[in-house]
């Protein structure tokens, strides 16, 4: 069997949907092609943070372009996707933490970006009443908030079938081979062919970097969360923490989530993680640090999602280096919610016009260059890859 | 120091659950010499089946029945065979690597084995019907663990609803304890007697079939047996009649219990969230963990025995504990094999497969009609919003567990999990099998934040970040 | 309602409050069979609509029988046996984490 499209989406989790959806519409028919179904891994399980806070600069620019996205997402998806937007405080616990944030807000303002706002004990206490007494202050971003990843990508997804596209579940792509002006990829289910190619697929996208003659290492990732029993209401904003790993919210329903950045053990060949309760019990000990009043939640479960992080912990994101119609869109390095409407929307772009106004230099696969094979490359073989004209 | 801290750190076999298996096996294993633990969450040894045995205020041994009294043999055996019998310790997590976090009194422990034997047993099926969620609707076995462990019985008119053995035995031993039943339920189909009929034969040689047939026959000429298709509770905040639907027409009883039963399923929790795959059986109508006749898993290390193997009863769990530890005394200390497997011979199923076949519940009181049942009691998602996600795209149950929120409260799917992957199975035309089940993890039950804060924690590492 | 069966009467006596009233129950029960026992059909409502629940299965599987035993908020009452003083408390909707 062999399907044709103008694009085909390796991978269909929240990004591989969110470029399937701005394709529609401009227009380009695309196939995503999925080997579990879309949310099954990192893009249905994360914590879902929608945050502009504490992002490296260089994530600047395209963090703001999706926030202007989430806050019409409705208009977008027909879907309000859970989000909510009560803003995400940085908390300082130490006056060196504070001091740091300090001289951070202040250079981010040099640079134009305006949206990280110190504030002190004061506000602190007003905005985040339950947090411990030791923390001296922190950053505010007050558009931030969280939005449910599961229904996001499900709502991507829909609405990219609604608009035409299609998205195929169950199929995992083995190799792809150039042929005259078009690629071909070999998958479990036959031959698909499209002159353009995404590569989304997540913590498995290094395989085809590498089947392009491209490879970026990655270091795939288990990263854990845990989840209580309903609770009242006692935080409204999300937390997140500089020194320890922790990201805090206490969603609509009452249950509170608890993230941060833990890795357990990955076997992404076999979908399958391994929690680890001793970095699980660091994470409960800053919460209880943090936030007595969580002393006596009950936990109820704990998972992790499988997901790959870069050297720089910065995507892979833009055109290939060496192949026409190749375009990356992986390695989010765990912080990648938030930015996949945004990085819809400019694959797309590149795709339809062959340049964006966004600065994405940092995000190109060029800088993976010496790499070669060498040292961090996955000890997996990747898949056949041939140029062959 | 507390019974916790007690514990050692490694054992050469942990045992989880002191049911008839799991007192079957840890005895065995003590006996011949292995450093054994044998973790049981309730606070005293005997399982559901044996539940009390040691505490029991109902000391007229007819009253529970001879049966029950095999269960102060067991705990006797375990006791003398040197094992280690920690009660009140809730196993939470077992990793591959057979490292098994226990909370006890508050606080948790990570302790390793060298082998680790499942024994957590079984549950009672899901009975879904509608109100079966108000005050006064209870299970079957719920009512018999009330009398067992503190004499109770219920009072008022009394319904008991569904099919299988633990249903009249129950009836049995309220009757003798001095209760009353108004009425028996029966919702076993009129076909389930051409089902069990080939199996026969092989019932007929069974020990079940004397003790079956009496314990009936008593119970049937005090109480009032009424075949029924379909039932529902009614009340406002609580209990206040049974409508029934039999093959004439509708009844109503006003009643202030109505106890539901209608057959047991292997309590799986631990095994899943552990990794041992299971597979839908068609004859037991829930899933079952890939295990050999040793009770090996194809996880190395975790075997598992008794009801959370496969349903057969508390004579089949303890022949199979007994095989399982053998199983485990061969693995750790050579030799005993041959035992293990001619023990695995004389302890298949005699006659369950009829009894499986008789008692096999209905499939519309395994697929509520009704859209407005609760089939999610901890989320409260009802039957109609399942269909109706489904409809939508809803592939399997893990999906639906994101969208509904079905499979995600405390229970974790232990009252819910058997009729949603039937009822996705029934809207796509597709095997149970096929539908799969939800993806379980630990904590199996869930754990305070500080305990799990005082547990040993990793190192922090360096502060990164911007 | 649920009564004792009179060769079960004979057992020591243990005092408890719930939501602050004395209840008088029997050593070696747990807390659900002693809210049983004392007429109460139901010990919390539910996070979600409010619907009252009592105990269903006894064993520790169903969570029905959540309540607060001595200030610790979702408690297994059916796997948790009863003590002089204890206090429980009936669990009306959401639970606090606690103090």
């Amino acid at each position: 069997m062999t399907a044709a499209a103008d694009v085909i989406i390796i991978g269909g989790g929240l990004h591989g949907c969110a470029t399937a959806l701005n394709l529609a519409l401009r227009g380009i028919k695309a196939i995503v092609l999925e080997k579990d179904y879309p949310g099954r891994h990192a893009s249905g399980v994360n914590a879902g943070g929608v945050r502009m806070l504490a992002r490296h600069p260089a994530e600047l620019p395209l963090s703001l372009a999706a926030m202007e996205i989430w806050t019409k997402i409705g208009d977008l998806v027909d879907d309000d996707c859970g989000f909510s937007s009560d803003g995400q405080v940085l908390i300082a616990e130490s006056q060196h933490e504070f001091d740091a944030m300090e001289e951070r807000v202040r250079a981010l303002r040099v640079q134009g970006f305006v949206h990280e706002e110190l504030i002190g004990v004061a506000e602190l206490r007003r905005l985040v009443p339950a947090v411990a007494q030791h923390c001296p202050g922190g950053i505010v971003s007050r558009r931030d908030g969280a939005a449910d990843p599961f229904r996001t990508t499900q709502a991507f997804r829909r609405k990219a079938v609604e608009l035409g596209q299609r998205v195929l579940t169950g199929i995992a792509v083995n190799g792809l081979v150039r042929r005259g002006g078009s690629w071909s990829l070999q998958t479990t289910a036959g031959t698909f062919r499209a002159p353009i190619v995404v590569n989304a697929a997540g913590a498995w996208a290094d395989r085809i970097a590498a089947a392009l003659g491209e490879p970026v290492p990655l270091e795939v990732a288990a990263l854990m969360l845990m989840i209580t029993a309903r609770m009242p209401p006692f935080v409204k904003p999300v937390v997140i923490l500089r020194g320890r790993k922790l990201s805090f919210k206490q969603l609509r329903n009452g249950t509170v989530l608890i993230g941060g950045g833990h890795a357990g053990r990955a076997f992404r060949d076999e979908n399958r993680t391994e929690l680890d309760w001793r970095k699980l019990a660091s994470s409960a000990h800053t919460v209880a640090e943090l936030f007595p009043v969580m002393r006596a939640a009950s936990i109820v479960r704990a998972w992790a999602g499988i997901e790959a992080r870069t050297a720089d912990e910065l995507p892979v994101l833009g055109s290939s280096e060496r192949h026409a119609g190749i375009y990356h869109q992986f390695g989010f390095s765990g912080h990648g919610f938030q930015l996949a409407p945004g990085a819809g929307a400019l694959i797309a772009e590149l795709i339809a016009t062959g340049r964006t106004n966004l600065p994405i230099a940092p995000f190109s696969i060029a800088r993976f260059a010496e790499c070669g094979a060498g040292k961090g490359a996955p000890a997996e073989a990747a898949p056949r890859a041939q140029c062959a004209g | 120091m507390t019974a916790l801290a007690r514990l050692q750190s490694q054992y050469d076999v942990a045992v989880i659950g002191a049911g008839p298996a799991g007192m079957a096996a840890g005895a065995e294993t003590a006996a011949a010499g292995l450093a054994t633990l044998v973790l049981d969450e309730n606070g005293a040894p005997g399982g559901q089946i044996y539940r009390a045995v040691t505490v029991t205020p109902v000391r007229a041994p007819d009253v529970l029945g001879a049966a029950y009294w095999r269960g102060a043999e067991l705990v006797a055996e375990l006791a003398a065979s040197g094992a280690e019998l920690v009660t009140g310790a809730v196993a939470w997590s077992l990793s591959r690597d057979l490292e098994i976090a226990v909370s006890l009194a508050g606080a948790s422990r990570l302790i390793r084995a060298r082998r680790v034997i499942l024994a957590t047993g079984a549950l009672e099926r899901p009975f879904a019907i509608p109100g079966w969620t108000l005050p006064g609707v209870m299970t079957v076995g719920g009512a018999q663990s009330l009398l067992k462990a503190s004499g109770l019985i219920p009072q008022g008119r009394v319904v008991l609803a569904g099919t299988g053995p633990l249903l009249w035995l129950y009836a049995r031993q309220l009757l003798r304890a001095g209760g009353d039943v108004a009425c028996i339920l029966d919702t076993a189909p009129a076909t389930n007697y051409l089902r069990a009929l080939p199996h026969l034969p092989a019932f007929l040689a069974s020990p079940y079939l004397g003790e079956g047939l009496a314990l009936v026959r008593e119970v049937a000429r005090r109480v009032r047996v009424r075949r029924i298709v379909a039932l529902a509770a009614r009340g406002g905040d609580r209990l206040g009649e049974v409508v029934f639907h039999t093959a004439r027409g509708e009844g109503r009883m006003p009643c202030e219990h109505l106890l539901l039963h209608q057959g047991l399923a292997p309590n799986v929790n631990l095994a899943l969230s552990a990794g041992v795959p299971h597979r839908w059986d068609r004859g037991q109508l829930c899933w079952l963990p890939a295990a050999d006749r040793l009770g090996d898993t194809p996880l190395p290390g975790i075997a598992i025995a008794g009801d959370g193997a496969r349903i057969g009863g508390a004579r089949v769990a303890e022949a199979r504990g007994r095989v399982a530890g053998h199983a485990a005394i061969a693995a750790l200390k050579g030799g005993g094999r041959r035992a293990a497997h001619r023990a695995g011979a004389r302890s298949d199923r005699i006659g369950r497969a009829f009894l499986d076949a008789l008692f096999r519940p209905s499939r519309r009181l395994r697929l509520p009609a009704e859209d407005g049942v609760v089939v999610c009691r901890c989320e409260e998602v009802t039957a109609g919003e399942v269909r109706a996600a489904v409809r939508q795209g809803c592939a399997g149950p893990n999906q639906l567990k994101a969208f509904l929120r079905c499979g995600m409260g405390p229970c974790q799917g232990r009252l819910c999990g058997l009729t949603i992957t039937e009822l996705i199975a029934d809207q796509q035309r597709v095997a149970p099998q096929q539908v799969g089940y939800f993806r379980l993890r630990p904590p199996v039950k869930p754990v305070a934040l500080a305990e799990l804060a005082a547990l040993p924690r990793a190192e922090a590492p360096a502060p990164g970040g911007p | 309602m649920f009564t004792r069966m009179p060769e079960a009467e004979a057992g020591a006596s243990v005092g408890l409050t719930v939501d602050g009233a004395t209840v008088e129950a029997r050593a070696g029960d747990s807390v659900a069979a002693a809210l049983l026992a004392a007429g109460y059909a139901y010990c919390r409502s539910t996070p979600v609509t409010g619907a009252p629940r009592g105990p269903y299965c006894m064993m520790g599987v169903c969570f029905e029988c959540l309540v607060t035993i001595d200030g610790v908020g979702n408690r297994q009452g059916c796997l948790t046996l009863v003590r002089e003083g204890m206090r429980i408390g009936l669990q009306h909707g959401k639970r606090d984490g606690g103090a």
